[in-house]
């Protein structure tokens, strides 16, 4: 067995080796493109994708929206790192979104958006999307595209195991990849092991209005918790985490922790865990970590600090938690549209684990155990297991499915993905990708109800395929058409940052409920205005406010005078419009911020400090109507020392005084 | 953008751009600029007879509804004075007396039809051509619109 193993990791060195040093020849990265492709990707002007992809933005922190099949890119909706395009982490109603135990934390790594689910398919409502390195997950709103609320997760550390939602959106998980000291205290880094643990953490989801909570958070062994998935169907009340690093290894991973011919994958019953809690179960335990929430009323979003979280220990839950012996250092795990199987891609195997849901319930009913790690059940491989795939390729990552029985599963090192039956265990069809997929998504991929017409590979590396950039070139998706035998591809599209996950839907779920407008008479923002009459300037000591307002095309008001220097200056700006597709921006010269981008019905702030005396111009940013340029305005600044009264006017007028009102 | 908009802006440029006789030339100097008004149609003579296009053909006014003026007043504050005051020319054209050189269904067809009247009204036009900024539809009701035109019949 050993040798066995020795030469697969050999064979998988040099194959990584081979990709490194040259890869695949020019000549055959054409892939074979059948003649009526662009056909099936064109989009004629004016007409519509038939899905949404969100793409995470990978180490970019962002979530960028795409359509399928054009590939087009819609939009990029910041969500972990600040955005000046959009004033995102610089306005100050936005700021508090990036607040964190650790303070302001302006940049995120975003890995795996998932959208929620009703009754197993994906319903339309959110998008959640995890942050790996100050562990968060953020949820967006499919009304908005926008960035609601975002909860950091304690005691964790490489939040990647996340944030896959449950069929009915009663949790949504984070796991920790990195084990830590669980609470964080000064120790020997050598003294990891049996030390560290490794963090589960399920977030429950309000139905009606989707905020999170950390509902509880289970204290696991130490070991590395890379991907999760939820049972569906039969198997819904359960979810599935990939281990490695179950060697507790803390230097030399790559060597060290691929020493286990078998790591695990845990199955958690979380409705069992979620009974224990409710009766009183589980540890309350000091915890810091931030809970911020936007509000589409107040335009603004708050920040707080969550003080306790609920502990549990394995231990005092028995026969919630197994252990599946799974080969070897597994990433992906995922659970088909069944719910039957529970498919562990393992990295260095030579042959990828299909575990069957029944059979786990009956060995866990026949006690078919083979000892335990810390405490937890480990059931027997030949209990659980259903089958194996033998050489599907090299270096398994991810499994998707379609509704016909089939897994879609990519090779990172061998550049391909594999169409494979499940029942069968046999092999359909395989396409190489260009190059070095990671994930890969069918729409409604991880739910009961796969959309198979599409699948998107998401590749590490693109090297030749598009015209060169520098030494950094694009990453990219590739679209394929999987509504027939064999795997057909499209279309190459080039994505933001690392396109390392997405989640996709079918346009009709979202397009009709996408808003459109904020209602003026619906903005309950401190500072808002609902007419130029209300604009104002007040000076608060060294604090000056402007209410301002903006409409096609002039600011109410646009002349301001008795500002001086060493004032703050707080620009609150709202935007009368009351019509869609009219935002208006804000831009002041040697202001130390971005612009505001305001779209209609909504107020929202920057601030400048004026430090130099001058007539200093602010103008629109975004064009906006036939007088865009004529839309700005003069802010007088005097000295510190001067006496001149603060006053404003538009066209003459102080703003509102309307002599025959 | 909307088609209609970017036609409007392209006729206001159009405008612009052969904006017909000017009485004087613009003076460049420190002296403060007198507005220049360009004349196609005369905008301030009364057009009564002239309903314009859109919901409303024929209405009969009544005597003033004080509870109406009350609800169009303060309609009319969030939605048009960020371009129209009454005692003189703002973004838009200054509405006193407006009732007495419009008619009721004019006016009213204006607020509720405004991408239609600006395209096809020669009055409407004319006040296009004169101001340089084509007036933004506010999605109002007609009981809205109502409202507002009772408003206006107090400011003569």
């Amino acid at each position: 067995m050993k040798t066995i193993l020795k030469s697969i990791f050999s064979l998988t060195i040099a194959a990584a080796f081979l990709v490194s040093c040259g890869g695949p020849s020019k000549k055959s990265n054409k892939g074979a493109v059948s003649g009526n492709a662009a056909e099936k990707v064109y989009v004629a002007p004016g007409e519509h994708d038939s899905h949404y992809a969100f793409v995470s933005g990978g180490f970019s922190g962002q979530l960028a929206v795409y359509g399928l099949p054009s590939g087009r890119l819609f939009r990029v909706i910041p969500v972990f790192s600040q955005d000046p395009e959009k004033a995102y982490g610089y306005s100050e109603e936005t700021k508090p979104m990036l607040q964190t135990s650790h303070g302001f934390v302006p940049w995120g790594d975003s890995h795996h958006p998932d959208i929620s689910q009703t009754n197993g398919s994906v319903d339309g409502r959110w998008v959640f999307i995890n942050e790996n390195n100050t562990p968060r997950i953020a949820r967006i709103s499919l009304e908005t595209f926008e960035t609601e609320e975002i909860i950091e997760i304690p005691n964790s550390a490489g939040n990647h195991s996340s944030s896959f939602v449950t069929e009915n959106s009663e949790y949504v998980v984070a796991g920790t990849r990195f084990a830590v000291p669980f609470p964080q205290r000064d120790m020997s880094i050598s003294d990891m092991k049996g030390n560290f643990s490794g963090a589960l953490s399920f977030l429950s989801i309000d139905p009606d209005h989707g905020n999170m909570e950390i509902k509880f958070q289970i204290k696991m062994p130490g070991f590395n918790y890379d991907l999760s998935h939820p049972g569906r169907g039969k198997s819904h009340g359960w979810f599935f985490f990939s281990t490695y690093n179950t060697e507790e290894a803390n230097t030399l991973m790559e060597v060290n922790a691929s020493q286990n011919d078998k790591d695990f994958i845990a199955a958690i019953n979380w409705k069992k865990i979620e009974e224990y809690v409710n009766n009183g179960g589980g540890k309350k335990m000091p915890a810091k970590y931030a809970h911020n929430t936007w509000s589409d009323e107040t335009h603004t979003a708050t920040h707080v600090m969550q003080k306790e979280v609920l502990v549990v220990e394995p231990k005092d839950v028995p026969g919630a938690i197994y252990f599946l012996p799974t080969a070897k250092s597994p990433h992906g795990c995922d659970v088909d549209p069944t719910g039957e199987y529970i498919i562990g891609n393992g990295k260095l195997a030579a042959a990828m684990t299909v575990h069957s849901f029944t059979k786990m319930q009956k060995a866990i009913e026949d006690k078919a155990f083979d000892g335990e790690a810390y405490g937890i059940p480990i059931i027997k491989f030949d209990a659980v297991n259903y089958g194996t795939l033998d050489q599907p390729g090299l270096g398994p990552l991810h499994t998707e499915f379609d509704t016909r029985g089939n897994g879609y599963t990519t090779f990172f090192i061998s550049s391909e993905v594999v169409k494979w039956n499940i029942k069968d265990l046999k092999v359909i069809d395989r396409h190489p990708v260009y190059y070095s997929v990671g994930h890969l998504m069918i729409p409604g991929g991880n739910s009961r109800t796969p959309d198979d017409k599409y699948m998107v590979a998401m590749n590490k590396i693109t090297k030749d395929r598009y015209l060169p950039t520098g030494p950094e070139v694009c990453q990219s998706a590739q679209l394929f058409d999987i509504s027939g035998e064999k795997m057909e591809l499209l279309l190459d599209f080039p994505t933001i940052g690392e396109p390392h996950y997405a989640a996709g839907i079918a346009a009709e779920k979202i397009a009709p409920k996408s808003k459109k407008i904020y209602k003026l008479n619906e903005n309950k923002h401190h500072y808002a205005v609902t007419n130029e009459g209300e604009t104002n300037v007040v000076r608060k000591g060294n604090e000056v406010h402007i209410k301002m307002s903006m409409i096609r095309s002039h600011f109410s008001p646009d002349n301001i005078e008795g500002v001086k220097v060493g004032d703050k200056v707080f620009f609150h700006v709202t935007n009368l419009e009351q019509d869609y597709d009219v935002p208006h921006g804000i831009s002041m010269i040697g202001a130390n911020t971005s612009e505001l981008l305001i779209m209609p019905g909504r107020t929202a702030t920057f601030t400048w400090e004026p430090k130099q005396v001058g007539v200093w111009p602010f103008y629109c940013t975004d064009f906006c109507s036939a007088l865009h340029q004529e839309m700005q305005g003069y802010i007088r600044v005097s000295p510190k020392s001067s006496d001149i009264k603060i006053s404003y006017t538009l066209d003459g007028d102080v703003p509102g005084e309307d002599e025959e009102e | 953008m909307k088609l209609q908009n970017v036609l409007l802006i392209m006729l206001v440029a159009l405008f612009i751009n052969c904006g017909g006789k000017e009485k004087k030339g613009p003076s460049y100097s420190k002296a403060p600029v007198k507005k220049e008004v360009v004349k196609k149609v005369d905008t301030k003579k009364a057009s009564l007879d002239n309903k314009g296009i859109g919901p409303i053909k024929t209405l009969k006014l009544e005597a003033i509804n004080d509870a109406l003026v009350t609800k169009g007043k303060a309609i009319y504050k969030t939605n048009c004075t960020a371009c129209h005051k009454f005692s003189k020319k703002y973004i838009g054209p200054g509405l006193k007396g407006v009732t007495e050189r419009r008619s009721p269904e004019w006016i009213m067809n204006l607020i509720l039809n405004t991408e239609e009247m600006l395209a096809k009204d020669p009055v409407a036009k004319a006040l296009i051509a004169e101001y340089n900024a084509p007036m933004a539809n506010q999605q109002l009701s007609e009981e809205d619109a109502r409202a507002i035109l009772e408003y206006f019949r107090t400011k003569n």
